[in-house]
């Protein structure tokens, strides 16, 4: 096991990434290590966490806005927030079932290297739109910042989206700025049962072009249901299509009704009021339909609503997949049996024909060291990715290989 | 004006003009080449109108392949490209420079795709703003950033600067609505940056070309978001007795947790000259006023009215008026949205764009007073107040050296204002040639450095719309840097 440094302020990590830079020595860049079995495994000569750079720094309810070092735990923030009814609005989903439950809790550094959002993405934005700011050490060891604290801002390159998903390839986060929004008071949650996933993919997205902010669409295959906490959902044996509207009471029984007269041409649907409502996303948050199992590859995809349920299909052809679409189709979690190479090759000939986004979320780490885990990048492209790199870290030294061999 | 500087035309090249006109026509196919004196006019200027400089050539090309082979050339030849939308820049993003060409995307217009179940359009990136609205608006969807110039500017204009607008506070800016460009790159190279879906893992090398200032690449065609428009909407009118009283009005209903779609506001001045134009029944009286929009079903609008009259109340409104019908609405919105131009009927002026905490606005707003009154200048207060973004305009007469010199001086104070209450130089409108010497006011050397290393990872000979946004000296040492290592 390599060391482990945890430096308690800017300075000292800034002073260690610094002696890293000029040895040539890759570290590994994490929060609390929750997702260490996420990209491409690499091999560092020390860990360096930011566990120790922790805790709020600005909370301005008024203002919609809060900073908190990068090692501070989600929970602590989410917390903070709920005591004057706010909320980080994108819903950061919880990782932790897929990757290794015992694991402790995710850092907010770790919400923004990775750009995690969770349901509410769809009608709100993503992680990377809430981060209005943030301070970090370069990969020479220099600090830092980018964007600030107001809700606009566009002085100069917009680092703060660049570092947002780079998962501490090119930075290690020290501080991060969010804006937060006030929370609805009720959620209603409007499902079908037993679609097929052509007729779900049309009622997600009729739903998302009604005036009426659905702020979360999940459709499941039946297999995945099973996983759901709901009593009476969860022994269904059938796939499920969920719509969620949140508001304040008068408004949501509007919306409610409305949209059900709008989608009934698609089936029956079914109200799960405030409570089951709650429990449902909360399941979807924390990825409750997906299984434990290690071995069995998980596939993120992103492509066009409209074409969701065609890849699936396609990719049907060759193995049994169980599928979540999530965003209205726009986001496939894709559980496939396990294999030696996570299907590697049939996956990434069916997403290329779909002209989609694909990669590999879950699997052991010798599949892991053997193929491409992000999607590969065309050779102009994968130009811009080496230049950036080099940008930030011209010596390899942050996570490197993480996402791609050689950045 | 003459505080900017702008870095020295390089003879040699303005020397090969006649070979350069030659190279670009021949790069050219359907496009049109204006290298003729008066033509090129056209191009010496955008909406910072201070400064002026005619290129040395301007195209414009018909498609990605013709900008492709353009660039490739210019790279080759080691000429600088400034790339134009609609000219509407107001902090100079636009303006060419001796030694550059020009390439104006206004013929690249079309719309090549609609897709209502993914909720998208793919257009070319010399639309307006407002074409894809428009394109869009009988099946009742829009695009929703809308900059107050939305009839005129381009997207790709909107992309280059990050555009922000009105309607942002609830609908975020440029960046939150763009899926994926096709940029042509300074060596020719053709890219596409996102995808046709919401967040591909990688790096977001549209996140960082959005808002680059045409720095990075040039961006022929767009993919943007569309959304389904409200039910209704409706805004309100709110007179108060003085700018203070409004500013903390407008803290007040953001931190109810009451999110309209817009709130803008409108000082005395702005109140009389925006009238004057649009008829749009202002209160007059009013020290101050804010237009409150708000949107859904007809239930939900009238209880979201009625939380902001009741919060309004707290702070002593002279005047409430709710629009009561579509032509109203349209007045109101007219007489906001055509200020700039309203303005400039009765004087020149500079616009600034900085953004503040919230919870600051009553105290700025008074130093904003305060900086007009040293410079013994009228500053005319009208901006988006839910987000912060302020836009004084600093009123002068352009003919008189001494006024011009002391806007710009007010102009640099009031950012820096912005940048001391915890904010930033600029919300929407870019840093361009008119902030670039603030920049080290609000950042490190090595945060600057480190930006522009990030653009020379797009650019990396430093030909893409030169001399803009970073401090002159440090564009120097990279320019030099460059030369060096790519020849």
């Amino acid at each position: 096991m390599a060391d482990v440094y945890m430096p308690r302020d800017e300075a000292e990590l800034a002073a260690l990434v610094r002696g890293a830079n000029a040895g040539g020595d890759p570290l590994e860049v994490c929060g609390f290590r929750s997702k260490r079995d996420a990209g491409r495994p690499i091999k560092p000569s020390a860990v360096v966490s930011t566990a120790k750079l922790s805790g709020i720094t600005l909370y301005e309810p008024k203002e919609l806005v809060i900073s908190a070092k990068a090692g501070t735990p989600l929970h602590e923030i989410e917390a903070a927030l709920a005591k004057h009814n706010q909320e980080l609005a994108f819903e950061p989903a919880d990782f932790s079932r897929i990757y290794s439950p015992d694991a402790l809790a995710a850092s907010i550094g770790a919400i923004a290297a990775m750009n995690i959002s969770g349901p509410r993405r769809i009608l709100r934005g993503a992680a990377r739109d809430h981060l209005l700011g943030l301070r970090a050490v370069n990969g020479e060891g220099s600090a830092i910042k980018s964007g600030g604290r107001v809700m606009k801002n566009v002085t100069g390159v917009d680092l703060v989206r660049g570092l947002a998903g780079s998962w501490g390839t090119l930075s290690i986060f020290t501080e991060l700025t969010f804006k937060v929004l006030p929370r609805a008071p009720e959620s209603r949650t409007v499902i079908f049962l037993g679609l097929a996933d052509e007729a779900a993919t049309g009622v997600m997205s009729a739903a998302m072009g009604t005036p009426y902010e659905v702020s979360g669409t999940i459709h499941l295959h039946s297999a995945l249901v099973g996983r759901l906490s709901d009593r009476e959902i969860a022994p269904a044996k059938t796939a499920l299509t969920a719509l969620r509207l949140e508001g304040a009471p008068q408004s949501l029984a509007y919306r409610v009704e409305k949209l059900r007269r709008e989608i009934a041409p698609f089936g029956d649907t079914y109200e799960l009021d405030q409570q089951r409502s709650w429990e449902f996303w909360a399941d979807i948050r924390s990825r409750a339909f997906l299984s434990k199992d290690f071995e069995r590859p998980l596939w993120r995809i992103t492509i066009a609503p409209s074409k969701a349920a065609l890849i699936v299909r396609a990719l049907s052809a060759f193995f049994e997949v169980n599928a979540a679409y999530e965003w209205s189709g726009g986001l496939l979690w894709l559980e496939l049996p396990p294999s030696a190479d996570a299907s590697v090759t049939e996956v990434r000939r069916v997403v290329a024909e779909f002209e989609a986004d694909s990669m590999l979320m879950r699997a052991p780490k010798a599949v892991r060291s053997s193929i491409e885990v992000f999607h590969p990048l065309p050779f102009a492209k994968m130009k811009i990715v080496q230049a950036l790199k080099t940008s930030f870290d011209p010596a390899g030294v942050l996570n490197p290989g993480r996402m791609y061999a050689g950045v | 004006m003459s505080l900017i500087q702008m870095p020295k035309a390089d003879a040699m090249v303005i020397g090969r003009r006649q070979a350069i006109v030659g190279g670009l026509s021949r790069a050219l196919g359907q496009g049109t080449l204006v290298s003729d004196d008066g033509g090129l006019r056209a191009f010496e200027t955008d909406a910072l109108t201070a400064y002026r400089t005619v290129p040395m050539a301007a195209v414009l090309p018909r498609s990605t392949d013709e900008v492709s082979r353009v660039l490739k050339f210019c790279s080759e030849n080691r000429i600088k490209a400034v790339a134009r939308g609609a000219g509407t820049s107001l902090c100079g993003g636009a303006l060419p420079a001796e030694d550059s060409i020009v390439i104006g995307l206004s013929r690249m217009n079309r719309i090549l795709d609609v897709n209502f179940l993914d909720r998208t359009a793919t257009v070319e990136a010399g639309i307006t703003n407002l074409g894809i609205s428009n394109a869009v608006g009988a099946a009742r969807f829009f695009y929703a950033p809308d900059p107050s110039s939305q009839f005129a500017c381009t997207i790709g204009g909107n992309i280059a600067m990050n555009s922000g607008g009105a309607h942002c506070l609830k609908y975020g800016v440029t960046a939150n609505n763009v899926l994926k460009v096709k940029m042509v790159l300074m060596n020719g190279e053709i890219v596409e940056l996102g995808g046709d879906y919401l967040d591909p893992q990688g790096y977001d090398l549209l996140g960082l070309a959005t808002g680059s200032e045409g720095q990075f690449g040039i961006v022929t065609e767009v993919t943007v978001r569309i959304l389904r428009q409200a039910e209704g909407a409706r805004p309100m009118l709110i007179g108060f007795g003085s700018a203070e009283s409004a500013g903390a009005c407008v803290s007040a209903i953001i931190a109810d947790g009451l999110i309209p779609v817009a709130i803008e506001f409108m000082d005395k001045l702005a109140i009389e000259v925006c009238d004057d134009f649009a008829k749009a029944g202002y209160p007059r009286d009013a020290g101050a006023m804010l237009i409150v929009e708000v949107e859904g079903s007809a239930n939900e609008i009238e209880e979201q009215i009625q939380s902001v009259k009741e919060i309004a109340s707290r702070f002593e409104p002279t005047a409430m008026r709710v629009s009561q019908s579509e032509e109203e609405s349209a007045a109101i919105w007219k007489g906001r949205k055509s200020a700039f131009g309203a303005v400039g009927r009765i004087s020149d002026y500079y616009c600034m764009d900085g953004v503040i905490p919230l919870g600051k606005l009553a105290e700025v707003l008074k130093q904003v007073e305060d900086a007009g009154k040293k410079h013994q200048l009228k500053i005319l207060n009208i901006f988006h107040a839910g987000d912060g973004n302020l836009h004084p305009l600093i009123l002068y007469n352009a003919n008189n050296e001494r006024e011009k010199h002391a806007a710009e001086e007010c102009g640099a104070e009031l950012l820096k204002l912005c940048v001391d209450a915890g904010g930033c130089l600029t919300g929407e409108h870019g840093v361009g040639i008119e902030k670039r010497d603030l920049m080290r006011y609000q950042y490190t050397d090595s945060d600057l450095i480190q930006q522009m290393r990030v653009k020379a990872a797009f650019d990396p000979q430093w030909l893409l719309n030169a001399g803009k946004v970073f401090p002159l000296d440090l564009q120097t040492r990279f320019a030099a840097e460059a030369l060096e290592k790519h020849g």
